[in-house]
């Protein structure tokens, strides 16, 4: 596929059909991959790379490469589409200065999430049949893709993209997934249980922000907890009252518009599994307002913009789901 | 190399648990601990605790001297008085036991910002109580460079240094701090050969010499290159697709700038500093503004900082140990060792 | 659960200006007792409750929120509530899902002619806080006196 990608993007550039493409570059091990702005042939050539660590989503770097001079060729997975579509439905991208390459997307990892199951000292990775094939510094080790995939990938929605003004490969279908499966696991738990779980998690949060900065919705150009004059701005949660409004505001923040890509949970230092978070609010959307996904398509209304005259009332909260 | 091998001692292993409890039940003990999926931070030694496996913590250990949060002043209001208040108790002496080669020498970093004049008396009185004790590495990963600044980590440095084997933990002091760590059990301990200490670091050095940045040096940056490093062209590219999140200066063990802010509690306010990162959009806001307006500016400060602001300060060290965090952690996978290979064509 | 008689919680009570603000009044002119431990904030609408204001309150010491609007369909802005409504059901739906008791926080749709609902509900709300206890789970220690 690399070849190919490759190849697309050296022919765009040549016919002036775009002036730079915006994809991933080789970094010093297999899996630090970089996203990053091809101007030439030669820079291709030297640096582009399409791999099993691909997995930054790169719709967000569009907000600012759209507005450059000329177009730019982006190559988008499925699960970006999502992505590039909300954007668009909130005019942050200029649809017309991009030119949407999708490619396929067999399931990512990343160096955390090898690291994560024992793996030390990591050389180099290949991919074979069903497993990955691991060299490390203290010899070789074979995963099979179900442990080693990122645990957005274990839960795929599907290998159709949204959006693309070309495809290279085939167009895959949608696919059933158990993203749901955490959260209700969660909320089959006593709110004690709850409380402890997240205080568990949340407690490690270092308000790093990188699940902010990173996430294709937070595209706000000054965002309140940045604000001196919002109150609440801060670089540091010095209570743990900090570490979960910031969690909660910036879930409640992108709920109905997050598309449920992933990045955050990715990105986290800590390993905190952001995405669960956000896929309440998705869960409870779907239940209570009828099932919307953000990013299917540039029109319709987000759940948190719309209502109807007969919606649940808030006091459905202190009935449904989970004990006590 | 300074590896001062006199009076080695050692303590079997299956007693380390009975160790920690004796050593705690006299004064704080820290230790890392797993958090899950493989990764450890530094925790208050209790009941149960269990020395992590990881390599390093996610965290440096940093933290004990320089805390992310920190309370400095109170000030209480009544009337048009102005109560001023230091929140300050008196601290407990503490240890801080495992501690990695790369971590113990950015405490040395650390001193030269905090210890020098004006002396930060927070800082200090941390560093006073606390007592160092490093473990040397085994099994150092793709992501360790600390050798580039001639750090040993089969020898590190500390008030006393240990060296974990199959069947004992070896131990020797390198400070009176040090000594007073061995004397306070000195039930625990053993005279022991330097041989099995030997053996090890011979073993680790050879794991050393294969790491792929094995042979990577920070080559000759520092304040003679000053203005060349500072308008090189390549910044702009490499700052591309920074994200201006703050993993990279949160998880560094030398990252030292800090903000100062007060909160409003309802009926008093705190003052208190907490970690800044030169990546933050508001980082030296002043009141006329942001002397560093994008992305570029803001990346390019991390890094002249590490590799020429602070070696012209103190005589050619680097802001840096090598520890290798922002290499696993940054979410877009640019670090310190990509800027430097990348810069390296316009220091001479 | 246990019953602290001793315990005063603090209560804050969004209300809008146009139905549950004067329905507070309509239960004061009435004579109508409601705790005293419940404090106003008017608001122009409920929509204008930022889902901050509310994590605020409890990071301020407050022991339980309530929202009060107009009934859906009579907003003085014609749709404010059901905006409202939404984001209200899924701001506590993310409270019971972190563990937080979702008991502490609540809406109610109040007019002004229902000075009685009003002091009912407060009196309702304020008993259910108070055998609940202070709030533990959101708050700010720094806060504390």
């Amino acid at each position: 596929m690399q070849e190919m990608m490759t190849a697309k993007a050296k022919e765009l550039l040549q016919n002036g059909t775009v002036n730079r493409v915006l994809g991933w570059q080789a970094g010093e091990f297999v899996y630090d991959i970089t996203p990053a702005v091809f101007e030439t042939a030669e820079e291709l050539d030297a640096g582009f790379v399409y791999n099993d660590f691909c997995g930054n989503n790169l719709s967000k770097y569009l907000i600012k490469e759209s507005r450059k001079e000329g177009k730019v060729l982006a190559f988008l997975k499925p699960c970006d589409t999502y992505s590039f579509n909300q954007l668009l439905k909130e005019h942050r991208i200029l649809r017309e200065n991009v030119y949407v390459v999708g490619i396929p997307c067999d399931g990512k990892t990343d160096g955390e999430t090898l690291k994560a199951k024992g793996l030390e000292g990591i050389l180099g990775c290949v991919r074979e049949g069903d497993t990955l094939k691991v060299d490390t510094l203290y010899g070789e080790k074979i995963l099979p893709l179900g442990e080693a995939l990122t645990e957005r990938c274990k839960v795929c929605r599907g290998k159709k993209h949204m959006v693309y003004d070309e495809l290279l490969g085939e167009e895959g279908e949608l696919q059933g997934s158990a993203r749901f499966d955490m959260v209700e696991k969660l909320e089959a738990m006593t709110p004690d249980e709850r409380f402890a779980f997240w205080r568990g998690e949340l407690s490690r949060c270092i308000r790093c922000n990188a699940c902010r900065n990173v996430c294709p919705a937070c595209s706000c150009e000054k965002c309140v907890f940045d604000n001196d004059a919002s109150g609440i701005a801060n670089k540091a949660a010095a209570d743990s009252f900090e570490e979960n409004m910031f969690h909660i505001i910036r879930a409640f923040h992108v709920a109905g518009r997050c598309t449920d890509c992933g990045e955050c949970s990715r990105v986290c230092p800590q390993n905190i599994p952001l995405h669960l978070l956000n896929r309440k609010f998705i869960k409870d959307i779907n239940e209570l307002y009828g099932d919307f996904q953000a990013g299917e398509d540039t029109e319709s209304r987000a759940p948190l913009t719309n209502y109807q005259m007969d919606d649940v009332e808030p006091g459905i909260v202190y009935k449904r789901g989970g004990k006590g | 190399m300074k590896t001062m091998m006199k009076m080695m001692k050692k303590l079997s292993r299956n007693r380390l648990d009975e160790f920690f409890a004796a050593l705690a039940e006299k004064q704080a003990l820290y230790l890392p601990v797993e958090q899950g999926e493989g990764q450890a931070r530094y925790q208050r030694w209790s009941q149960g605790a269990k020395l992590a496996n990881a390599l390093n913590t996610v965290r440096s250990a940093k933290d004990f001297f320089f805390p992310q949060t920190e309370n400095l002043v109170d000030f209480k209001m009544s009337g048009k008085t102005i109560e001023i208040i230091d929140p300050r108790t008196e601290g407990e002496d503490f240890v801080v036991f495992g501690v990695r080669a790369c971590d113990a020498r950015s405490f040395t970093i650390l001193d030269k910002v905090f210890l020098v004049d004006p002396v930060d008396s927070y800082y200090k009185s941390r560093r006073e109580h606390g007592t160092i004790v490093t473990m040397a590495c085994t099994r150092p990963q793709e992501t360790c460079f600390c050798t580039a600044f001639g750090i040993d980590p089969a020898a590190p440095e500390g008030d006393a240094a240990c060296w974990m084997t199959g069947d004992a933990l070896y131990c020797t002091a390198h400070t009176e701090k040090g000594e007073a760590f061995l004397n306070a059990l000195p039930e625990f301990w053993e005279e022991a050969e330097e041989e099995p200490v030997k053996a090890q670091q011979e073993a680790t050095r050879q794991v050393m010499a294969r790491l792929p940045l094995s042979k990577f040096s920070m080559g000759s940056f520092g304040g003679e290159v000053l203005m060349k490093v500072f308008d090189s062209d390549k910044w702009e590219g490499l700052s591309e697709a920074c994200l201006g999140c703050g993993t990279c200066t949160f998880v560094c063990p030398t990252c030292q700038c800090y903000d100062i802010k007060d909160f409003d509690t309802g009926h008093e306010i705190k003052r208190f500093r907490c970690w800044d990162s030169c990546m933050y959009s508001d980082f030296t806001k002043m009141a006329h503004g942001n002397p560093r307006l994008t992305q570029k500016e803001r990346f390019r400060q991390r890094f002249m900082h590490k590799l020429v602001y602070f070696p012209a300060n103190n005589n050619g060290e680097y802001g840096c140990v090598g520890c290798g965090r922002c290499l696993s952690k940054c979410p877009i996978s640019m670090n310190i060792v990509k800027v430097a290979k990348a810069l390296e064509n316009d220091t001479h | 659960m246990q019953v602290n008689t001793e315990f005063k919680p603090k209560i804050v009570a969004f209300c809008c200006n146009w139905c549950s603000y004067a329905g507070a009044d309509l239960a004061g002119t009435n004579r109508l007792n409601y705790p005293a431990d419940v404090k106003i904030i008017r608001v122009p609408c409920s929509c204008r409750v930022n889902p901050m204001f509310i994590l605020r309150a409890f990071q301020r010491g407050a022991d339980g929120v309530i929202i009060c609007g107009c009934h859906p369909g009579d907003c003085h802005y014609t749709t404010g509530n059901y905006y409202a409504r939404r984001r209200m059901t899924l701001l506590f739906s993310m409270l019971d899902y972190l563990g937080i008791e979702k008991e502490r926080t609540r809406v109610e749709w109040v007019s002004a002619a229902e000075g009685a609902k009003f002091a009912q509900t407060m009196n309702e709300f304020v008993a259910a806080v108070t055998a609940m206890g202070e709030n533990k789970r959101l708050e700010d220690l720094r806060c504390k006196k």
